[in-house]
Formats: C-alpha cells, structure tokens, sequence
C-alpha cells in the first residue's frame, strides 16, 4: 500500500516535472531573438524575404507565443513530439534513431568507469599513504578536470593518429562487410576512445567516492570485529567492507545517469557519434525548438526512470533501504 | 535568325577529356571514395533545398541541364546543346535522348518543366528563375523557356547546384510547394545523376553506389561513394591524416589548412570554389550614426590593415578580395581602391568628417558577429580602430539566429559577415547592393545601402546577354561600391578541397566546389 501510494506521488511529480520542462523550455526559445526560419537559410546560403515567411507561416511561427505553446502542448498530449522543422522528420522517429547509440556509450562509459573506478578507490583506499593511492588521485583529478572534448582529441591523436589502433569518428565504418560479429567488432573499436574519454569524468567521481566510502568502512567497528575473528584482510575488504561502502557509488550512478545525456554531448561531437547529444547539439544550434524540446522530454523520463531504478538498486545492495 | 551558341557534344566531351589529361594517369573504374560532410543534411532534394551540404549529394543523385569546366565555360550535361533567341526571350535546350532516372523512366522535356516550377516556387533564391514565365515542352527532349526578359544569369542557374531536375512522376503527387517535405526528399531519392541512394543516415552518412544507366557512357567511374558526417573539423583533419577520408571540400580554418598542408600524402588546395564564391567582409550600417559618412567608413577602411588579417588572421590561406564579387569570377574588377592602411589618412577622413579627438575619442561603435571563427577578426577591427581613437564594442551572439536577427532589422553599427555569390552576381551579390532589398532578414541589403546609379547598373546588366557589356556595367558597379563603402571587403573565405594525393584522381576543382557531378573522378588505388 505504502508503496503504491509512493509510487503514485512520484507519478504526479514527474508530470508537473515534465510540463514544467517543457513550457520553461518553449518559452526560453520563444524569447530569444530570431528562429528555426534564420538557420534553415542559413543552410541554404540565404534566403529571400518572401520564402523566410513562407517557412516561418507553415511551421506556424507566425502564430502569438500562446497559439503555439498551446498546439505544442496539445500535441504532447497526444504523444506526438511534433515535427522537426530543420531535419524535417517527426521527432519521435530522430530520437529513436539516435538513442541505441547513446545509450551504448553511455552505459559501457559508466560499466567501465564503475567497475574500474571502484576497483581503482578499492586498492588505494587499503594503502591511502601508498604510491598506488597516490596515483590514483592524480588519474582521477585528471580525468575531473579536464575537459571531456580536449582529452577526447588527445586520445584521437595519439590513439587515430599516431599509433593507428581505433578510427577517428562515427560508430561504424561502412565499408566493412561481414556478419554479426563483424559489425559488433568493428562498433567496438569504434566505441573505445568515446567511451574511454566519456568514461574519465565517471571515473573519477567513482574512484574517489569509493576511496572515500571504503576508508571510512575500514574504520568502523564491525570491520575490526572481522579483523579480530580472524578473517584475512582480503575477505574483510571484498566480503564484508566493499558491499557496505558501495552504496553511495550506487546513488551517485544514479544520479549520473541523469547527467548522461548532457554529458555525452561533447563527446559524441568529438567524435562524430550518431547519438542523441549531437542532435541535442545540432538542434539548439539550428533552434529546432520541437526537437529541443523533445530530446529535453525524453531526457526528464531518464531522469525519472533513472532515479526510481536507484532506489531499487539500493534496496537490494542494503535491505535496511526497503524499511523505510 | 537565331544566334546560336551550340556546342555539340562532340566537341565538348573533347574539351573535358582534355580538361581530364592535366591528370597524367588514366581513370580507373571502380572503388569506392570515403568523402566527407561537414554538417547534417537537411534535405537531399536539391531542387527545394540550396548550400554546400545538400549540394554535394545532390549534385551526384540529380542531374542538371549543364556543367561548368574550370574556365566558367558551360558544358553540356542533360542538355546536348541549346541556344538563346536574338531576343534574349527564348532558352531553347535539347536534351539528351538517353538519360533515366534511377528507376528506369525515362527522363523528358516534361520533368525539367515540372523542375523549374518546384525550383520557382521552393527554392530560396527567387532571382535565379523569377523571369521564367513557362517552360513549353514541344517534345519529349525539348524544353523552351520563355523569359519575361534577358536573363543571362540562366546559365549558372542551370549548373548541378541550382537546379537540378527531379523526377515528375515522383515528385508530382501533391501541390507544387509540398515538395519540400516530401517523404521521398531523404529515402528512395530517385535522379539521373551519376550515383543513385543506397543509405541515408542523417549524423552518420550518405552512400550513394554507381548508377549503372547512367546517360553518360562509361561513367561514373566509381563504384561508391561514402559520405561521411563529421562535425568537428579538428576530427576531419585527423581523418585525412591518417588516411580514413580520401577526400574533403569546403575547409576553411586556416589553423587547420595549414597543418593539412604539411602533410606528405595529402593535397590541399583553394581551387574550384569561384562559382561559390565565399567572401569575408566588414558590414557597415549606411544609414546609422557616423556611418552614414562616406569619409567615417573609408577612414575605418584605412585603418584596418587588411594584410594584417591576410596574414596575421587567415595565415596566408586566403586571398584579397576587394569587392562584392568573387576574385575568380570572370566579373572581378581588380582595378578598384583596395583601401591599404594608412592611419594618417583615416585620421584626416575622421576629422573632415567632423569627428575630432575629444578626451581621446571620436566616437563608439559596436562590431556584431555571428559565429566564433570570425572572433579574430572583430577583436582586430576594435584594436585596430582604436588608433584612430574609434572606440569599438565587440557584441558577441549567443547563436546563428541571434545574430541573423541583429542583421536583418538592421539592429547593427559593423558586423563581420560571410557571403556567397552563388554563380550568377544577380542570385549572390545583388542582394547586398540592391536598394529594394533592405533589411529583408540576413543577407539582404542589411547595410541599408542606396544608391540609383548601382540600381541601375544591376537592373541593366541583369537583362544584358552582351559578356562584355555585362563584364562593363558590373566593373562600374564595383567601382562605386569600393568607391562608396557599405562594406569593407576583406578577402575571400578560405574554403580548400584536402585529397589524399596517391588515391584519389581528378577531383572536382571546377567553380563549384564538390557541388558538382563526380563522374570524373577515380580512385587511383
């Protein structure tokens, strides 16, 4: 019952969440000067007067701000997230061409950083004083600090120009031919550098969280309980410390994965990636505004979804969640 | 009588396998060329949609009437040969018997027709047919268009970027202006160009494979095409380096051009964008503040040193371009002032002008621009003025339509600004001079510049099919405009085609950039 009625009130957030995403987002593009009319002759090499209100009067951005934010929402009541006026394909059909790529990168992104990372905050939390520990703090606050596009072109020159072991952009190469296993291997030498690149920012926030967590744990009573039965240092750490510390790594997944999409834009222009950040991208720069506002709508439900499936993970990494 | 200035096909295919010799090699046929585009295409019908991305491809999927060599000669395509009446009135073209679209059907007199009226009624540049009252169709390979007056600007018109002929039987099934949506623009495009589609991923690529119909025999040489989209050019530059792209058009960061050119196996080269016609230059709103004198714009021409941003800014990779047409237009009139730096002189404009220096001032200015890569050259322009005690402020856009927005309401004292002549200067160039054309949204006369002899000028070399006559007025009309400043023309966009030198043959350096048929090109291995 108690959840039921939960999971209701959570429903109810999300709905004014989403309209509240899209009428500040409809509004935000209906305020800043000029249109979608402006870059779409941009893409011609200019326009005449009289064919920039042809484009602007059938896409109806002749209408007052209310007419269309009141179709627009019409329509999202519908399901329909409109038409994209710049790609001139519904937007619900871009989208869906563009998400299996990003959520291919993201999802290796965050697996390899989380596994790496927690392995990485794992051992330095056991010798925080020692070389290895020192070492990771600097590969963490490294990949922190820099910015996702320069260490993407700096693992293109090194690792696509200089040592020629992965290809420099897109997500497959279209000259190869074969069968399944080909195409799978040749996406995952095209899924390496954007996924490494992607994957340093997550790693560093893993590596150090769990560090942080794991030290903590290694402090507490229990944890000297273990020690003292006699349990070798590599039970107590794996066994009994890793499971309790890795909760807040798992809140912070979550959490990431909210940030998923925003964070995969720079990389996937770096990279030329097909996925829903360069849309993102490329739509806010040709002010597609139905685009926009539908990769922002889809986002909002990632970020829903994303957070409800935390909670579940939590519950089942510590029961003591589930009571509560 | 009629003047004719046929040319049979004979003699021209002579002219382009000649044009073809320069390459010592013999083409090979077969192979596929990795290529590139720099951004997401809109729409692959280049019938409805103009500009250098849907160009490319649509320049392979649909042919046109004619095809430009090098020398801005026309050179016969879908048309064998054609003629224009005494009169200027009448553009007879005979079509080729033999060309089929990618369906097999036939192409006619009928879908060139049916084209220019899509063109008319879609395509953003109502100039290039606007005097084409009706195409008549007397047979199956005949297409006579009568024009409403001289239009000589036809010619360019008729190229592969500005017209191309689609399918009626396609693109016939709604009304006229429907088809710039039409479901068939970006799947199952059907053309008679040389390529037909095979796969269309907007951000990913285009392919298009070897049309084996097509009306030329023995083309196109290559088997396939790949298309790449890549957005970011420093990833566009690795590609090329390491040999992933064989080829690429329309790169235009000097930083970039540079490094490419010191690259061993690549050529990089500023050929064959003269139809294009990309030209940087410094707006300068005529009709605001102390902009309105003449003397203030030539003193602000004076002051900014155009071989600093030759050298300092472009790093050498582009060239001087002293008015609105292109330097490699057989319309350039290099005989103008071109305006070389002399703060003495500007300081002595200024103070005619009634500016004097007080408390170190003359006055401010702002300077807009629209895109970041031209971030240089409006922080130059506010140094540079500031010798000659302008004050400048640089305003900055938070995007494309921000800026466009500034520009087209004429909200604006300088801008920097890039535009394209596209062929003809009365589709690219008029526009910017013509006094009818004021703040009607970017790219229009945003300068709001007025001046009857330069009406008069471009209203009569519009209608006059005379070369030299028409190369005459338009030398006057450069005069003025150089003479009279409503922008500062700088130098040419450096827009270079990089291929890598052992694959790739005979790669499009005509007038048209990669906006052109490839059937000529090869893959050497």
């Amino acid at each position: 019952m108690a959840f039921v009625q939960k999971f209701l009130i959570r429903v109810f957030y999300a709905v004014i969440l989403l309209t509240a995403v899209l009428v500040l987002n409809f509004s935000m593009m209906h305020l800043a000067p000029g249109d979608v009319a402006d870059t779409i002759s941009q893409s011609m090499g200019g326009a005449d007067q009289e064919v920039l209100d042809q484009i602007r009067a059938e896409y109806g951005l002749d209408q007052p701000f209310l007419v269309q934010l009141g179709r627009y929402i019409g329509n999202v009541l519908q399901f329909n997230l409109g038409y994209s006026y710049f790609f001139n394909t519904p937007v619900t059909d871009l989208i869906l061409q563009r998400l299996p790529a990003t959520l291919l990168l993201v999802f290796t992104a965050q697996i390899m950083a989380l596994l790496i990372g927690v392995v990485l905050g794992v051992i330095s939390a056991r010798r925080p004083n020692g070389l290895a520990s020192h070492f990771v703090t600097a590969l963490a606050l490294f990949g922190y600090a820099a910015p996702v596009f320069w260490t993407g072109i700096l693992l293109l020159i090194a690792f696509s120009l200089k040592i020629q072991w992965f290809p420099v952009a897109g997500m497959q190469d279209v000259t190869v031919s074969g069968g399944f296993w080909v195409h799978a291997l040749d996406i995952a030498k095209h899924l390496v550098l954007p996924a490494v690149t992607l994957g340093s920012v997550f790693l560093a926030l893993y590596s150090r969280l769990s560090r942080a967590t794991m030290m903590e744990v290694l402090g507490s009573d229990y944890v000297r309980t273990a020690k003292a039965k006699g349990l070798t240092e590599r039970e107590v750490v794996y066994k009994h410390a890793l499971k309790n510390s890795l909760s807040p790594v798992i809140t912070l997944a979550g959490l990431q994965f909210s940030a998923v999409i925003s964070g995969a834009v720079l990389v996937e222009a770096v990279f030329s990636w097909p996925g829903l950040g360069t849309l993102a991208f490329q739509s806010i720069i040709a002010r597609d505004t139905p685009t926009i506002l539908g990769i922002l709508f889809f986002s909002a439900v990632v970020v829903i979804v994303g957070n409800l499936l935390t909670d579940l993970a939590l519950r089942f990494v510590d029961p003591r969640m589930g009571g509560k | 009588m009629r003047k004719l200035i046929t040319k049979l096909a004979l003699t021209a295919s002579v002219t382009v396998m000649a044009a073809g010799a320069v390459q010592a090699d013999e083409p090979k046929q077969g192979g596929t060329l990795v290529t590139v585009l720099s951004t997401n295409v809109r729409n692959l019908n280049s019938a409805v949609q103009s500009g250098i991305v849907t160009g490319f491809p649509g320049a392979q999927l649909f042919a046109s009437p004619l095809r430009y060599d090098e020398d801005w000669t026309p050179q016969p395509y879908l048309a064998k040969s054609w003629s224009v009446s005494d009169d200027g009135l009448t553009v007879t073209l005979n079509l080729v018997d033999n060309a089929k679209f990618h369906d097999g059907t036939p192409l006619t007199s009928e879908d060139v027709a049916f084209s220019v009226e899509v063109i008319k009624a879609n395509h953003p540049f109502k100039t290039m047919f606007a005097p084409v009252e009706t195409v008549e169709t007397p047979d199956a390979h005949t297409a006579v268009l009568k024009l409403s007056k001289p239009h000589p600007a036809l010619m360019l018109a008729m190229s592969g970027q500005l017209m191309s002929i689609i399918p009626k039987h396609i693109y016939g099934d709604g009304e006229i202006t429907d088809v710039k949506t039409h479901p068939r623009n970006n799947e199952n495009v059907v053309g008679s160009g040389p390529f037909k589609l095979v796969e269309f991923k907007n951000g990913e690529h285009v392919i298009l494979e070897r049309f084996d119909d097509f009306f030329i025999e023995g083309r196109p040489y290559l088997d396939k095409i790949v298309m790449r989209i890549i957005a970011d050019p420093a990833a566009r530059a690795i590609a090329y380096e390491n040999g992933e792209l064989h080829m690429g058009a329309f790169e235009s960061l000097p930083r970039i051009i540079n490094r490419l050119k010191n690259v061993d196996t690549l050529t990089v080269t500023p050929e064959g964008y003269g139809a294009i016609g990309p030209l940087d230059w410094l707006a300068m709103n005529t009709t605001k503040g102390p902009l309105k004198d003449v003397r203030v714009r030539k003193a602000i021409a004076y002051a900014v040193d155009k071989n600093f941003i030759h050298k300092a800014l472009m790093q050498g990779t582009a060239a001087d371009s002293k008015t609105g047409i292109h330097p490699d237009s057989p319309f350039y009139n290099a005989d103008v002032e071109g305006y070389d730096l002399d703060l003495d002189k500007a300081a002595a404009l200024l103070d005619e002008a009634g500016f004097p220096v007080k408390d170190g001032s003359r006055f401010s200015l702002t300077v807009d621009f629209g895109w970041p890569d031209v971030k240089p050259q409006v922080e130059y322009v506010k140094a540079a003025l500031k010798k000659v005690n302008i004050d400048v402020e640089v305003r900055a856009s938070a995007d494309f339509p921000t800026w466009a927005k500034r520009m087209g309401t004429m909200d604006f004292d300088m801008s920097w600004d890039t535009v394209f002549n596209w062929g003809d200067p009365v589709i690219g160039v008029h526009r910017t001079y013509d006094s009818s054309n004021i703040a009607k949204g970017v790219w229009s006369n945003t300068q709001g510049y007025s001046n009857a002899r330069v009406d008069e000028l471009m209203a009569m070399a519009a209608v006059e099919n005379d070369p030299d006559k028409r190369k005459a007025l338009y030398a006057e009309f450069q005069q003025i405009i150089a003479d009279e400043l409503p922008v500062y023309h700088t130098n040419t966009l450096p827009y270079h085609t990089v291929y890598n030198t052992a694959k790739v043959g005979n790669p499009p350096l005509g007038i048209w950039g990669t906006s052109t048929p490839i059937d000529m090109t090869y893959m050497k291995e």
